[in-house]
């Protein structure tokens, strides 16, 4: 039986709590009476898979019918399927994508359906590499479909192949892939990692162009979006499922597919990560510090390399198919039961420990863009009900945050940290003053329809994504950050732990309470 | 009297280059600069006049000079022994009180010929006469061994070289009035002075001509590159549009036109581009990142150099230089806006502007450090170091000497 997460109070006993470090580790010992965050131990996996996704497809929940009841030798089907951002890292094959895949393709074939596409949904990410394909799909469907031309990226600046679905009654434009909408069916491949995905943010999202998802994804909506891990008060959430409205009022028919993993993020080798400190064996302190000391000796871009090699051994905990709606919330459920822990009360410093890998840098480099978005989007916003820190109060974020970049993946990030964020930081200004110019730059615009690039727009997401956090904070400190890129983020950056709280307590007081989320493995806090 | 002097010593020379970025006080004390007792300079002619320095600024080619990093191409324009220092504001000693800045160039009127071709056409920047007439050879006062130079207690000076200044500008803007000339000079060269204009580099000359290209320029937006906070600063208050490191110039100049980027190729960027800095890396950024067929003007001294350029001949980019001061084309219309005084057809002198805009721009705040005669080691390490130090420009001041014998 696995043991739910909770909440651990540093006494003299608690040995130093392991934070993430990017591509490397450092223990600190946090003061007595500090909070640590642990999450729950991995749920029980399904065992027999397939036979979870065929029950799944026989008994859609929702107004839903069967899956093979809805197909037919004359009718055109497209499968879309969340792209390589999920899940982190990568899962150890097969990929659950893939056989959930399979499964609707045996489906298809056996009623006879000829007119077969599947789409990676990027939206305004990046074009997934022939391997990521290979390993999201599996090489049978991969090999089956791709040189047939069948297996196709969406491409959200292909006007032609875009189509206007029509508009939500607050004038917001829903504009989504033709093919996909004008299929007889669009069956919707997931996997929920965490509670923002899925729902009607995986067609009207991931389908979508950028005219369409400027409507959600703005300072606005993520200001007002409390937090973006909780989908009943979340207002990016809220503007999709309005949007998917639209979509279903225009009768496209959508069957969705959500997966749910657990926890068991590391592999075997590097156990001692999803292990609490004070039960770590001697084959767990002998693996940190075998692990501690080749990192402090391998140069960053072995160790990126390494890091990004790993495979996730995530079990899956949940396949539900059928209306999207009566889906996610199943798909909520899973979730919850999975990464959501009781807190009691709000503390004035959060201290986060940034790992080597968030949704937009898969084989990729981590630049300082993606550290504020990890640390300020993503896992600030694990929390439902109030945030772990107070209003006013700091977050610790732990990564060294060089400046580095990778030209080929995030070219517009290079612009928008030499030149946005020189002049501004501020979220609202940067959004009325330089978005609207990234987002039609016809060069970005060329790289992300050829290439592998994120559309220009994508840095100015990713420093929405921080806005609430920006609005609550009175501080964001980066222990062990490049100073110069931590500047130019406008935080301020620490050597030691020690610093950073004595920085901290400058902004919060003297006494301050402090509450460390333990994560990776993903926890979300339920704060009370 | 005391003057520092540059002599002719090739051991002396090599030892400054090798020292410089090591041992950099050692490399100035080994060097060819020395402190000494010498003659005041003897007046050739009655129309030359004494003149005691007040303040005299280190010019990036007197460093280059010192640490014997310059071109040798400059070897037959000057004179040994000679005493450095162009940057003067000074007063005369026929009229204790006035006080005059220096147009240090030794032109053929200065030298008592006839104007050469150039100088009848009244660009003296480009004088066929540096080697010939009353004095030794020397492009400017400060390089030539017949009139001395401002780091000295006295030198000489013809009467047509001395502006008088208005009792209301400061000492600190005067002196930055012959570095303020090349600047409006440099401001003055590109053809066309609209679009996007980008100056790399935020030293002396760089600072000055961004602030001479406000002023005379129409530019749509003014990028300068400058690595260190002060710098910085300076670039944003004298009204920098965008302040950049040098790694951001490329990006930049692809984001102005929204255009291609592959590798070190941009297909497009700014319309001019003024290197102010005269490095091969500089040079090679600043043909990187001018549009196809753009100018790029080269305002800092460069030494000779291994440069690229592929570029400049597939995108037929024009690589200008912009040398010292004459007389310049000056539309009447930024004429009037500046508000200087023009008749029909007239072309002001480089310096008369200078001196016009001088009290509007205040780059006195451009002087960030003073050193007495005897303290040139740190003087000139500061000066070196620049901005990496804090340092814009770096003066000698005389105002509290007492004697001509006072270091």
């Amino acid at each position: 039986m696995p043991r739910p997460g909770f909440v651990l109070e540093v006494d003299r006993a608690t040995p130093p709590t392991l934070f993430w470090h990017g591509e490397s580790f450092r223990l600190e010992r946090l003061p007595r009476g500090s909070r640590i965050l642990y999450p729950p131990e991995p749920l029980n996996a399904i065992e027999d898979v397939r036979g979870a996704i065929e029950a799944a497809l026989d008994h859609p929940v929702g107004e839903a019918q069967p899956l093979s009841s809805l197909l037919n030798p004359n009718m055109s089907l497209t499968i879309a399927f969340d792209d390589v951002s999920l899940p982190l890292p990568q899962m150890t094959a097969p990929d659950i994508r893939s056989l959930v895949i399979e499964a609707v393709l045996e489906r298809a074939a056996e009623a006879g359906v000829t007119d077969v596409v599947l789409i990676a949904a990027l939206a305004l990410h990046r074009r997934m590499t022939e391997s990521e394909l290979r390993h999201a799909l599996g090489n049978r469907v991969y090999n089956a479909l791709a040189p047939r031309g069948q297996l196709t990226q969406h491409d959200a600046e292909d006007k032609q192949n875009m189509t206007v679905v029509g508009e939500t009654d607050r004038g917001e434009l829903v504009e989504l892939n033709r093919r996909a909408v004008e299929s007889d069916l669009l069956v919707y491949v997931n996997i929920n990692l965490v509670s923002m995905d899925g729902g009607h943010k995986s067609v009207a999202t991931g389908l979508a162009s950028y005219d369409s998802i400027k409507f959600h994804h703005n300072v606005d909506t993520m200001v007002h979006s409390r937090s973006f891990m909780d989908r009943h008060n979340s207002e990016l959430h809220s503007s999709n499922w309005r949007m998917g409205h639209v979509i279903k009022d225009a009768g496209v028919k959508i069957f969705q597919i959500e997966t749910t993993l657990n926890t068991a993020t590391f592999p075997e080798s590097f156990r001692f990560l999803s292990r609490r400190e004070w039960e770590w064996n001697l084959r767990d302190r002998a693996s940190f510090i075998a692990a501690s000391e080749a990192l402090k000796k391998t140069p960053p871009h072995l160790a990126r390399q390494i890091f990004q090699s790993v495979r996730s051994p995530y079990g899956v905990t949940g396949i539900t198919a059928g209306e999207v709606e009566a889906v996610h919330e199943r798909t909520l459920e899973r979730v919850y039961q999975q990464q959501l822990v009781r807190v009691d009360g709000q503390s004035d410093i959060l201290t986060l420990g940034l790992p080597f890998i968030g949704p937009y840098n898969v084989n990729s480099i981590m630049n300082p863009i993606l550290v504020y978005c990890l640390g300020l989007g993503y896992l600030f916003n694990m929390y439902r009900n109030k945030p772990l820190v107070r209003k006013g109060g700091v977050v610790i974020l732990s990564h060294p945050t060089r400046p580095e970049f990778d030209p080929a993946f995030h070219p517009s990030y290079v612009d928008f940290f030499d030149q946005v964020l020189t002049e501004t930081t501020d979220p609202l200004v940067i959004e009325s003053k330089y978005e609207e110019s990234f987002a039609r730059d016809p060069w970005y615009i060329h790289l992300y329809r050829t290439g592998n690039a994120y559309h220009g727009v994508h840095p100015f997401y990713m420093w929405y994504w921080g806005a609430h956090a920006l609005d609550h904070l009175g501080g964001v400190i980066i222990l062990g950050g490049d100073p110069k890129a931590t500047r130019r983020l406008g935080f301020q950056s620490a050597s030691t732990m020690a610093d950073a709280l004595e920085m901290a307590r400058s902004i919060v007081g003297s006494d301050p309470s402090i509450t460390h989320l333990h994560s990776p493995p993903l926890v979300m806090a339920d704060v009370y | 009297m005391k003057a520092l002097v540059i002599s002719r010593s090739p051991a002396r020379f090599l030892t400054a280059r090798i020292l410089k970025d090591r041992l950099t006080d050692k490399a100035i004390e080994s060097g060819p600069l020395s402190l000494k007792d010498v003659d005041t300079p003897k007046p050739p002619t009655t129309e030359w006049v004494r003149v005691r320095p007040l303040l005299s600024g280190i010019c990036g080619s007197d460093i280059s000079t010192v640490f014997f990093q310059s071109s040798r191409y400059f070897e037959a324009l000057t004179s040994l022994p000679f005493t450095p220092g162009h940057e003067i504001v000074g007063e005369r000693l026929d009229r204790p009180g006035e006080r005059v800045v220096v147009e240090p160039a030794l032109t053929c009127a200065i030298r008592g010929l006839e104007p050469c071709r150039f100088c009848a056409l009244g660009q003296t920047q480009l004088c066929e006469s540096t080697t010939i007439g009353d004095l030794k050879e020397g492009i400017q006062l400060g390089y030539c061994a017949s009139t001395g130079g401002g780091w000295s207690n006295e030198f000489i000076a013809h009467e047509r070289a001395l502006h008088v200044i208005p009792d209301e500008l400061s000492l600190e803007d005067a002196v930055m009035v012959e570095p303020l000339a090349c600047a409006v000079h440099v401001s003055l060269r590109p053809t066309r002075r609209q679009g996007h204009l980008a100056i790399i580099g935020a030293g002396t000359v760089g600072l000055a001509t961004l602030a001479a290209s406000t002023r005379l320029g129409d530019y749509d937006s003014i990028t300068v590159v400058a690595k260190h906070p002060l710098q910085r600063q300076f670039a944003k208050e004298l009204g920098a549009s965008t302040v950049l490191y040098p790694d951001e110039l490329l990006g930049a100049a692809r984001r102005l036109h929204a255009s291609q980027r592959v590798g070190h190729y941009v297909s497009n960027g700014f319309d001019t581009v003024i290197d102010a800095v005269g490095s091969t890396s500089s040079i090679e950024s600043a043909i990187a990142t001018v549009r196809p067929g753009g100018e790029v003007i080269v305002a800092g001294m460069p030494p000779r150099q291994s440069l690229d350029l592929a570029p400049l001949w597939h995108r037929e980019i024009q690589l200008k230089g912009a040398y010292a001061y004459g007389e310049e084309d000056l539309d009447p219309a930024v004429a009037q806006r500046i508000g200087l005084p023009l008749q029909v057809g007239q072309r002001p002198r480089t310096f008369t502007i200078a001196l016009h805009l001088a009290g509007q721009l205040q780059l006195g705040r451009l002087v960030t450090h003073r050193y007495r005669l005897g303290e040139y080691v740190p003087a000139l390490r500061k000066a070196y170091h620049g901005g990496r130090e804090d340092a814009i420009k770096v003066v000698f001041d005389l105002t509290k000497r007492k004697s001509v014998h006072d270091a």
